[in-house]
């Protein structure tokens, strides 16, 4: 069963702080933006890779797997991989360098990358060819897919939804990332999509709605709802853009913006462990 | 073609476990027996190509070995991101199934022409892009990439077609098939085309103009050293294909000339413009000069010219 359920909330918040001033650092390193997008998430990582899947990115038949459907998000992955150790200091600061794995994006080959991800809304669809098999061969591994909210935009994203409900995937759970900015303004300005987990739940899946910052609530959410499921679950985890970093918060430019040494240590004196 | 290759597809999966057969609602009257045989192994996604093309990634992912079936527009474009994304860059072994390329679908109308498949997966360093000319091939070649493992596509006539007696079903990755012997000039073809070409052949020798007919049912990234051989040995070469000139066999065949410096001259007979009409196959064929009396008129010119000369 791997680490779960031996993180206490104390050594979660803890964990994810130092997701988040890792993000902060290596941004600012590699010159690279997508920090909003990565610190969005930093919790709901945090508390999936420690507290719910069961022996995630090894080499397990039977582990759970993870999908970065929203591979922009990629540095707070590489950040949960390093604090567990599926990464070392010296492979995580090659991040977006020449003859990486690491780049802005999951790339395959990367242990611990289930599939390649980066182009929105692919995820959720070899996610439920993954769930697929893996209930084919009688394997009680799960597949969990992290969406953002601008990727239900996607025409794909719903022809998955419509699959997994129609093959009653109970081993597929997705995570929606509602931050409610995407990439040229606010979700709802742009392409108003009303009551995500209301259109999940229209689908045919099992849809609960969560604090995405809340380690507490994320983790009792991921329990309960994932006890006795009989069809695909969605958790809609509400979340802010930039979350943590107080001059990011919400502000759509750090969807792209790098950070100057300034702006960084500003950032990180906001985050002391 | 389509029926025996899902026959030739379900001796396989009597076989090979791992193949499944996924649909996006097409095949009626075509797939059921292979739905029948094996319940579990086949899947009717709905009329949903791009998550058809991402389901199948998964499952191959998790060590199946998926079939996607559909007609050849649908099946080779409207997923092509996907197939790029998932199987191709993952190498898995996904099997694209496009039934009906070129004018196949002809009363049917421009969106169910499929001229451009065989181009776009050639354009694929990690897809293996097959049109073979008959079934006896397309059986063969199923099964010699049984455990190629990444994505392969298939291009398969949708009617029924008599087997060219002499390809008896020979199929290897790369290699060109010679089917008729000739020393003026070799038709290269590939897909159910051929049938044409062999006939244009036929036509030609009672003009007395000695036509080859080789047949390139694989049609490969890079040139290879076995279609080079065989270009060389003639000094020209007509290339014909039901599909744009651009990427294709044509192209496959330029290539294998420039880059190896071939003294080969090459005409490339396919669909050159974009924008198709309904109508019958022949119709369309001949509308685009791939009939057997255009296509014999290329070399008869040639061989016009060089009298002249």
């Amino acid at each position: 069963m791997g680490l779960q359920n031996t993180v206490l909330p104390d050594d979660l918040r803890s964990l994810s702080t130092r997701m988040r001033r890792r993000i902060i650092e290596q941004s600012l390193e590699s010159n690279v933006g997508h920090i909003g997008s990565a610190l969005s998430i930093t919790d709901i990582l945090a508390v999936l890779w420690t507290e719910v899947m069961r022996n995630p990115g090894g080499d397990d038949p039977d582990r759970d797997r993870f999908i970065l459907a929203k591979g922009h998000a990629a540095l707070a992955l590489y950040s949960i991989l390093r604090e567990r150790g599926q990464l070392s200091e010296e492979q995580f600061h090659t991040y977006c360098k020449d003859n990486t794995l690491l780049n802005a994006h999951p790339e395959y080959g990367l242990p611990s990358v289930e599939v390649a991800t980066g182009s929105l809304g692919q995820g959720l669809s070899v996610g439920c060819g993954i769930a697929y098999g893996l209930r084919q061969r009688g394997s009680p591994g799960r597949v969990f897919v992290l969406v953002s909210d601008a990727e239900c935009n996607e025409g794909q994203l719903w022809e998955a939804v419509m699959f997994a409900a129609h093959q009653r995937l109970k081993n597929l759970i997705a995570i929606v990332d509602l931050n409610g900015m995407q990439a040229m303004g606010s979700t709802e300005s742009i392409l108003h999509l009303g009551s995500l987990s209301n259109r999940f739940a229209a689908f045919g899946w099992k849809s609960i709605e969560v604090e995405g910052h809340e380690h507490t609530a994320l983790r009792n959410a991921f329990h309960a709802g994932l006890a006795d499921s009989d069809r695909p679950t969605v958790f809609v985890a509400r979340t802010a853009l930039g979350k943590g970093v107080s001059f990011m918060e919400n502000r759509l430019e750090w969807h792209y913006r790098n950070l100057t040494p300034a702006l960084a240590q500003t950032a990180l004196q906001e985050m002391e462990v | 073609m389509r029926s025996a290759f899902v026959d030739a597809l379900c001796e396989q999966a009597a076989r090979d476990e791992r193949i499944f057969l996924i649909t996006a609602d097409l095949g009626w009257s075509v797939l059921e027996r292979f739905a029948t045989a094996y319940p579990a192994r086949f899947l009717n996604v709905g009329v949903a190509e791009q998550n058809m093309l991402g389901v199948a990634a998964g499952l191959a992912r998790e060590g199946y070995t998926p079939f996607v079936y559909s007609i050849a527009t649908f099946a080779s474009m409207r997923g092509y991101e996907q197939l790029r994304d998932g199987a191709a860059l993952h190498q898995l072994p996904v099997r694209v199934v496009g039934i009906g390329g070129g004018f196949s679908y002809g009363h049917a109308g421009p969106t169910h022409h499929a001229l451009e498949d065989l181009a776009i997966m050639r354009s694929q360093a990690g897809v293996t892009t097959l049109a073979p000319a008959d079934s006896a091939q397309a059986r063969r070649a199923l099964s010699v990439v049984a455990d190629v493992p990444g994505p392969v596509y298939f291009r398969i006539e949708k009617e029924q077609l008599p087997d060219i007696p002499t390809l008896a079903g020979r199929f290897a990755l790369d290699s060109p098939e010679l089917v008729r012997a000739g020393k003026d000039v070799l038709y290269l073809a590939t897909g159910s085309i051929s049938h044409t070409v062999l006939k244009v052949a036929d036509q030609l020798q009672r003009q007395g103009i000695s036509a080859a007919v080789a047949i390139q049912a694989h049609l490969s990234f890079r040139s290879s050293q076995a279609l080079c051989r065989l270009l060389s040995a003639y000094p020209r070469v007509i290339s014909v294909e039901e599909g744009t000139t651009a990427g294709g066999l044509g192209s496959l065949a330029a290539e294998s000339i420039a880059e190896n410096g071939l003294a080969t001259q090459l005409s490339i007979q396919g669909i050159r413009g974009f924008f198709s009409h309904g109508g019958s196959n022949e119709f369309l064929r001949s509308r685009h000069g791939l009939d057997p009396t255009s296509l014999a008129k290329v070399a008869a010119q040639w061989s016009h010219r060089k009298e002249a000369a």
